[in-house]
């Protein structure tokens, strides 16, 4: 694999035109308003932080973009690769091919325990294989192909045949990538990947999030609890607070007193392996 | 941390706490006490002062005639099929069924009004459904089975629901965030997260449907139970226990291997 800084060229789009906008998104759970307003832009070949403390709605807004939930009625609205995800509080009936080109990781994981690494790994084709073969798991030659080699190159290959709920976390995190990796997304939206890990399986898993997003030009939006991660691994960092946006910049900027601003005093708290001074 | 301050109690239950506690017991009792002459539980000491009639018909008991074995295991492997296809086709119906009750799966103006359909076909009794199919395709195994069939549906619709309410949503999203189908979300999602607790069900039904089966003998539907009441009918207490004791047996057997398959599976 050639390493290419911020992947190849895109053909159908502008060279910095947005892969993913988020316009004016609101969010209210109850009487909370989870997202106020939140407008974001990505572009193609980004690795993107999404940091705040809990309940900030870097969640929220990573399940809207996949329309694992629905947004606020209004002028709200979600675009991904130029088509609509949802808007005004619906999701689009196209969803499900949108979803294909966005490939979601999340803090637990979400494969299916019972099922074998390899079948969680191939279900990543579901939406763009034939729909009976789908429904029966006669998985075509290429999603066998796809998912053996995606296994491979995580170093999971050799828990291929095991139910996903006897390996590691890390291991199954890997493997929910190598999904996302079947599944050909162009997007990644990681929600929380390390955040039940140990500190080795969770570097590793930052390290794979990195490789792909500079040598196969995949656009990753990731939300983090440690501060050092995004630092270390992210270009660019948005930070959320009671629902708004209050920082986006590149992490270089972020310095003492956004960190302050937004976590407040005790914000050494956030990271794992020592804050700036 | 200094400890200055006292340490505080343990913690204690108010009256107004306990009260509901109080009413839920209290009511069992005065229910209990209610239902005690309708039930007849004044007779309870007949089972003593009576014993005469029952060293009686335990003599036939106790010496069960095996004469006619055969027969009898002839006709219970009858009723075990009966139960076998019953349940098969209770499953085959209980499946969609138990899908579309799930309130976290399916929208609310289905899963309601088929929750209600459910309760229907539960709360009609198996003899009644039996009588029903006697009539529709005449006396024999096939009414049986329909009436199993029909009753076993309802109940195992609702327990299949009640695992899938219960399930974890995440792989669900997993799966739905690959741009899969509704259906392949239950496919891949729900089903593997069930299929233990659903075996389970099923097994244990066929294991019941076995007994049942017996029952639907008394209105004609053949198999093992119509031998049963027609040797009780006959006060043939000796083959009576004979018939009993191959029931015991078959739905031993049944026990043991839907055990092993469940220990498979799980």
């Amino acid at each position: 694999m050639k390493p290419g800084y911020y992947g190849k060229a895109p053909k159908t789009l502008m060279p910095d035109a947005a892969v993913l906008s988020i316009r004016n998104v609101s969010k209210t759970f109850g009487q909370r308003r989870a997202l106020d307003g939140v407008s974001l832009e990505a572009t193609k070949g980004e690795m993107i932080a999404l940091i705040g403390p809990s309940g900030s709605g870097k969640s929220t807004l990573l399940r809207s973009i996949s329309a694992l939930q629905t947004i606020d009625a209004g002028p709200g609205e979600i675009v991904a690769f130029g088509g609509p995800v949802q808007k005004d509080g619906r999701i689009d009936s196209n969803v499900r091919k949108t979803r294909t080109r966005i490939g979601m990781i999340f803090q637990q994981f979400n494969l299916v325990g019972r099922l074998s690494l390899f079948t969680n790994v191939a279900l990543g084709s579901l939406g763009r294989i034939n729909f009976w073969q789908a429904a029966l798991g006669l998985w075509p030659a290429e999603t066998k192909q796809s998912a053996m080699s995606a296994l491979h190159r995580f170093g999971v290959s050799d828990y291929a045949t095991q139910r996903a709920n006897t390996l590691s976390g890390g291991q199954q995190q890997r493997g929910a990538i190598a999904r996302a990796l079947v599944q050909k997304a162009k997007i990644i939206l990681a929600d929380e990947p390390v955040a039940s890990l140990d500190p080795v399986s969770a570097r590793r898993v930052m390290e794979i999030l990195r490789e792909l997003n500079k040598n196969d030009g995949l656009t990753v939006l990731v939300t983090l609890h440690q501060v050092d991660y995004a630092l270390r691994y992210c270009d660019r960092v948005v930070a959320l607070k009671a629902g708004k946006v209050v920082y986006d910049g590149p992490s270089g900027g972020l310095k003492r007193e956004q960190l302050i601003d937004i976590y407040g005093p005790e914000f050494e708290d956030v990271f794992w392996e020592g804050a700036p001074t | 941390m200094s400890v200055s301050s006292a340490v505080p109690p343990a913690p204690k239950r108010s009256l107004a706490q306990r009260a509901p506690d109080l009413v839920l017991w209290g009511g069992l009792i005065v229910l209990l006490a209610i239902a005690f002459r309708p039930a007849e539980l004044s007779k309870f000491p007949l089972l003593f002062t009576n014993s005469g009639n029952m060293q009686e018909l335990g003599r036939g008991f106790i010496k069960p005639d095996f004469t006619q074995w055969r027969l009898y295991v002839s006709m219970m492997w009858l009723t075990v099929q009966m139960a076998l296809w019953g349940t098969t086709i209770a499953i085959l119906a209980a499946a969609p069924l138990g899908l579309l009750a799930s309130r976290n799966i399916t929208p609310a103006f289905i899963q309601i009004p088929v929750r209600r359909f459910l309760d229907i076909v539960r709360s009609v009794p198996d003899l009644v459904i039996g009588m029903i199919f006697l009539v529709a395709v005449g006396p024999g195994p096939f009414a049986g089975v329909m009436a199993l069939a029909i009753g076993t549906s309802g109940v195992l619709a609702k327990l299949f629901s009640e695992a899938v309410e219960s399930i974890d949503r995440g792989p669900v999203e997993g799966v739905r965030a690959t741009g899969g189908h509704k259906l392949h979300e239950i496919v891949w999602g729900v089903i593997p997260q069930v299929a233990p607790l659903w075996t389970s069900y099923a097994l244990y039904r066929f294991e019941s449907n076995s007994r049942s089966a017996t029952v639907l003998g008394l209105i004609g539907a053949g198999g093992i139970g119509q031998v049963l009441f027609d040797s009780l009918n006959a006060f043939a207490y000796s083959n009576t226990a004979a018939i009993v004791v191959v029931i015991i047996v078959a739905v031993s057997l049944i026990d043991m291997l839907s055990q092993a398959i469940r220990s498979r599976l799980l």
